[in-house]
């Protein structure tokens, strides 16, 4: 049997709306994966390091503030450094869709927008992390 | 009620409506509110059978303050407009602020950024990518000067959302006062000041809740004395309906909320009567139109009844549901964004059938951003359509007496009383947040709620149907990355030309008061009067005081 997609999904920065990540954890469990949230206000270092001491395949950034410019490139950022740039990351929030192609650049494999269904972000793992 | 209508209501059932129902159902087998009430197909005189008008709802102007608050209402005064606002400097701030006053609001409303809600000047290393987005950056009494630049104080009224920061943008605006010649006496305005939500929902804490809550005392029991018309707090709802939770759950949490604000107010030596009129309420306004005007009525009867009978409060003021609300910024939509104008506009109606004392009305395009001028502006015009042009402001209450307004009022009013006798048989809110049994119950009413539109058992107009093909709004809001350098710049400035040893005198006193029992507000007055940082007031207090983190 495969083994179960793990995920980490992280608040980033000083935001506190935490529906979507809430909303979003609990919906990727009742599809079948592993999940681990973070809770508010964590830095981008304390989720890379979450991130890999849970060993998860995934992390899922949530941000409402406007401080993914910063704060989402910094975990990419410091998950390569800790050799660990093979975990995936993904974020969605408030995003204006022109900071969009900033972010990808920047390692974020994909960013969804407001109205985005938990359906979509089940398919969207389900493609993205192969499982042995 | 006479025998005729029952039996005349039973006879329509079994005949002109069977005749149609037989044929042809109904579009669902059953209709329910948000909250799970189960909803009549046609409300009638026996519904409403048992309200004792006299008791249940009386007159505008008198307790349980069912028809409204004041005794005119909308005739006498249309409620506050007033739309909360904030973004990059106080300088910028101040220009929007200047534009809202000429368009006709009355009011004004300071949103803040993360940093300066959680104490944090812009300096700080987690204040990093926040400054200026959320709201305007405050660091120092100089940014509240800038902000307030050129609006006299003691004409307009303020609303400040400031938690656990509260008493230092409280007193910062009373410095300023001071300065264009304005006595803390006559200073209107609010600051939200309501620490128990923040752990529930909206997660702008510092310190653990017994003492977030002397600071809230200590604030009631400073503005007693110093600034009697000022609200002292606004007991708020608003976010955990954001966060997910139903129309019941809203009062009833809310509510549950005053209840430990009114304890921990009497424990600490002040009298019912002191400070309750100064309480005020702050509700969200969602979809559901006919749900959202009962809810309004029954939060007022329900909290005028435990004020009189749980705190025996002897003045009628004390036991006025007084409330701001702001129409739901969880039910805007990114697709179709001007679809949300009309959202918005359906929301605002029933906040005003509702009663409210003042009202934010979202903008178009606040899915996207911090709203355009434009955006503003509209939302300003939806809320100046419904007083000059609709015709409700000029009448009190003109739902009441609705079979089904009644019916719904009562069945909230009930199912909100059993979730506060719930919560306190947990030993109250705070025991309740403790616990985290109120953010499961916010967490789950927000999972069922994605689940039905994602099911398509809820519509959501534009998002799971009537979709079209559409380009994403490009034209919004943006705030430029310079403005926190912008702010660390000035705050530097600030800090090299202050007299640093009075800073440090003055934190002195305001930690000698946190580890005692004094005030600790007239310490903050004079720290901020000598412009000690809005981060280095908070981390004295964190000092003693430590910090809450989410379990």
């Amino acid at each position: 049997m495969a083994r179960k997609i793990r995920v980490l999904v992280a608040k980033p920065g000083l935001d506190g709306h935490d529906r979507g990540a809430k909303v979003i954890a609990r919906a990727l469990r009742d599809a079948g994966m592993e999940v681990i949230y973070t809770g508010i206000r964590q830095t981008p270092e304390q989720i890379a390091n979450t991130a890999i001491q849970e060993d998860v395949d995934i992390v899922g950034l949530s941000s409402l503030s406007g401080a993914h410019n910063n704060l989402f490139p910094k975990v990419v950022h410091i998950l390569r450094e800790k050799g660990a740039g093979d975990i995936l990351v993904f974020g969605g929030g408030i995003v204006p869709i022109d900071d969009i192609p900033g972010l990808k650049k920047a390692g974020i494999r994909e960013i969804f927008q407001p109205g985005a269904s938990t359906e979509d972000i089940i398919k969207y793992i389900h493609a993205n992390v192969k499982t042995a | 009620m006479s025998k005729n209508a029952r039996e005349e209501f039973e006879k329509w059932e079994k005949t002109t409506l069977n005749k149609v129902i037989s044929k042809a159902a109904e579009r669902e087998s059953s209709f329910t509110t948000t909250s799970h009430i189960a909803l009549k197909r046609l409300y009638t005189p026996l519904d409403v059978a048992d309200l004792d008008y006299c008791s249940e709802l009386g007159f505008p102007g008198e307790v349980p303050f069912t028809r409204g608050v004041q005794p005119t209402m909308y005739r006498g005064r249309l409620w506050t407009m007033r739309q909360y606002a904030g973004f990059a400097t106080p300088e910028e701030t101040n220009k929007r602020y200047k534009y809202l006053l000429e368009h006709g609001q009355t009011g004004l409303s300071v949103a803040f950024d993360l940093p300066t809600q959680i104490g944090y000047d812009s300096d700080h290393p987690l204040s990093d990518g926040e400054v200026g987005k959320v709201g305007v950056a405050i660091d120092t009494l100089k940014d509240i000067e800038i902000l307030f630049d050129g609006i006299p104080l003691d004409k307009v009224s303020t609303s400040m959302t400031i938690n656990s920061t509260a008493a230092i943008l409280l007193t910062m605006y009373i410095a300023v006062a001071e300065k264009q010649g304005v006595k803390s006496e006559v200073l209107q305005g609010t600051i939200q000041n309501d620490i128990l939500k923040e752990y529930a929902a909206r997660g702008t804490y510092i310190y653990p809740p017994l003492e977030s809550m002397r600071i809230v005392t200590d604030i009631f029991a400073f503005c007693k004395d110093h600034v009697p018309r000022w609200n002292t707090i606004s007991i708020s709802g608003y976010h955990m309906r954001e966060a997910g939770c139903t129309a019941v759950q809203e009062v009833a949490f809310t509510l549950a909320d005053g209840i430990a604000y009114v304890e921990a107010a009497i424990r600490a030596g002040l009298d019912v009567d002191s400070f309750a009129s100064r309480l005020a309420f702050f509700f969200c306004c969602h979809n559901t139109f006919i749900e959202e005007i009962a809810k309004f009525r029954a939060a007022r009867r329900l909290w005028a009844k435990i004020m009189k009978e749980r705190f025996k409060a002897k003045r009628d003021e004390s036991c006025m549901l007084r409330f701001h609300t702001q129409t739901a910024g969880c039910s805007l939509t990114a697709q179709q964004p001007d679809n949300n104008v009309v959202r918005v506009a359906f929301q605002a109606l029933a906040a005003v059938l509702g009663g409210t004392q003042s009202l934010h009305t979202n903008s178009r395009d606040e899915a996207y951003a911090l709203p355009t001028e434009d955006s503003v502006r509209l939302a300003l015009r939806t809320q100046q359509l419904i007083a000059y042009e609709s015709g409700v402001a000029d009448m009190i209450d003109p739902f009441g007496g609705s079979y089904a307004v009644e019916a719904l009022t009562g069945e909230i009013e009930r199912k909100s009383m059993e979730y506060i006798e719930k919560i306190e048989a947990m030993g109250g809110a705070i025991k309740a947040i403790e616990s985290g049994y109120i953010q499961t119950e916010i967490g789950e009413s927000a999972y069922q709620y994605q689940k039905e539109i994602e099911t398509r058992k809820r519509i959501i107009v534009g998002l799971n149907q009537f979709q079209i093909e559409e380009e994403p709004l490009r034209d919004i809001l943006r705030i430029k990355p310079e403005v926190e350098q912008y702010q660390k710049e000035k705050l530097a400035r600030v800090k090299k030309e202050r007299n640093n040893l009075k800073v440090k005198e003055t934190l002195a006193v305001l930690k000698k008061a946190a580890r005692e029992t004094d005030n600790v507000v007239p310490p903050i007055l004079e720290a901020v009067k000598v412009y000690a940082t809005l981060g280095e007031i908070s981390d004295t207090l964190r000092e003693v005081f430590g910090e809450y983190r989410e379990r």
